[in-house]
């Protein structure tokens, strides 16, 4: 295994790395080891990041707006500055009070009874997909390569109305955003760019109207004023990159865990009333996202103290695997009754898209389920996780030991 | 048994509806809104449990009376 070129980590209370391999390769680890010694660990790297890792002090720092700005999500070496209260992807990136008018234009589009809508195309995405892994009578296929990473590019590109062939440019913007963030910027030519691609998909908007999520925001008025360039422009990429590689790893993890567990495949399949937790339990054990404030005002978190524009990152997946918090936290139960999750972040900024993530994930188990209720991990050390804020699989090769139905 | 929801602090996560969807439904934003008033009836007492146990805020309290 390489480094990726970071230094080594000389010890994770005081120099972690959330975006070495290391990190990547045992995070439950790290937070559990991390939750005995420390229980908020420190990094000089980042220009100071604070990682707590106990529910208490997570959900702590999630409630506090006043002490903890969203002005910077992603944790890397350039520091947003002077972007607050509305920052460069609202309202992500937003405090309040500007954080609820940009929220609440959104929420309606991504409410239960909207998100419904989208469950048949999700379904279809996800047969055509396994209609292409199984073609040829394959045994061995990459559960993540072939099959999670392209179920929410295709459902977001659709509601967003920008073309689905343009998955690949999605991934690399997010790549570069998400899990190498701050590498390389400044190298690439403007035409390969995020900002370019989103400028040429909002300026086709404009010249062809049509009803999709971007016609919704071109056509919004916030305060009765149509909202500004820089804040669609922000919005749209917030949608592309939150909704993508979040939920792709879900899905990879979640496939993961079930290539291992045949009690846990034989339960699906037996048991379907079973999935409405069982869906909740998996994105409590791998919840894939961990998110950041920069300190606003100097407070006190768990014993120490963090100052004035310190990053801190909030990782939901260690906060749903405190035993403070959950009982039995390291094992999987599907049928866990009391599963007060975090995956999707808790307060104000609670993801907009928790529903659309729900129907992408359980879809995606049913289907992957229902067609392929038999497989196993073809190679366990040639499982490839992701680095940085969102964390799943990228490379997951299965063995297909079963296959039933058909679409 | 009574049930009470706290709209405060509520943020829409939609546990309460997706488990308990005869006593809590989604308002236009996702945001929880209670459907019944008074005793919640014996049979759904079950699922109001359900509905608190699993809400990530703390939003719903139930008094067993």
């Amino acid at each position: 295994m390489t480094d990726g070129g970071k230094p080594p980590i000389k010890d994770w209370a005081t120099d972690f790395d959330h975006t070495h391999p290391d990190y990547a390769r045992k995070a439950p680890e790290v937070w559990e080891e991390l939750r005995q010694t420390c229980p908020v660990a420190h990094t000089e790297r980042f220009g100071g990041t604070w990682l707590p890792v106990r529910h208490a002090d997570v959900s702590a720092i999630a409630h506090d707006t006043e002490h903890f700005s969203s002005e910077g999500v992603i944790v890397n070496e350039f520091k947003p500055e002077n972007l607050a209260p509305i920052g460069y992807a609202p309202p992500i990136t937003s405090d309040p009070p500007f954080h609820q008018m940009a929220r609440r234009l959104l929420l309606p589009a991504f409410a239960p009874k909207e998100i419904d809508r989208w469950e048949p195309a999700t379904r279809k995405a996800c047969n055509d997909l396994i209609d292409d892994l199984l073609a040829g009578g394959a045994t061995e296929v990459d559960a993540a390569v072939q099959y999670a990473q392209h179920i929410p590019v295709r459902v977001i590109a659709e509601m967003l109305g920008v073309p689905e062939e343009d998955g690949d440019k999605f991934r690399t913007f997010i790549h570069r955003v998400l899990e190498a963030p701050g590498e390389g910027i400044g190298e690439l030519p403007y035409e390969e760019t995020l900002d370019y691609y989103l400028r040429q998909v909002i300026e086709d908007h404009r010249q062809h109207p049509r009803d999709d999520l971007i016609g919704f925001l071109l056509n919004a008025e916030m305060d009765g004023n149509p909202l500004t360039d820089d804040h669609i422009t922000g919005t749209v990429a917030l949608l592309l990159i939150a909704g993508i590689d979040t939920t792709w790893s879900a899905i990879g993890a979640s496939l993961w865990h079930l290539a291992q567990r045949p009690d846990h495949r034989k339960r699906l399949i037996e048991d379907p009333d079973v999935m409405v937790f069982a869906v909740e339990e998996l994105l409590r054990a791998y919840a894939p996202v961990t998110m950041a404030r920069i300190v606003a005002k100097e407070t006190e978190v768990g014993g120490v103290t963090m100052k004035e524009r310190d990053w801190v990152l909030l990782p939901f997946p260690a906060a749903n695997r405190d035993p403070e918090a959950f009982e039995r936290p390291d094992e999987v139960i599907l049928d866990r009754t009391r599963n007060r999750h975090v995956a999707f972040g808790l307060g104000i900024h609670r993801c907009l898209g928790s529903n659309l993530a729900r129907m992408e994930l359980r879809t995606a188990i049913e289907e992957w389920m229902r067609r392929i209720p038999d497989f196993e991990l073809a190679d366990p050390d040639a499982v490839r996780w992701s680095t940085g804020q969102v964390r799943g699989p990228r490379e997951l090769p299965v063995r297909i030991l079963a296959t039933a139905g058909s679409r | 048994m009574r049930v009470r929801l706290d709209s405060e602090k509520c943020q829409g996560h939609g546990r309460c509806y997706a488990l308990a969807p005869d006593l809590f439904e989604s308002d236009d934003e996702g945001y929880s809104v209670l459907k019944i008033t008074g005793d919640v009836p014996a049979e759904l007492e079950e699922a109001a449990r359900l509905a608190a146990d699993n809400c990530p805020e703390f939003a719903i309290e139930l008094d067993e009376g």
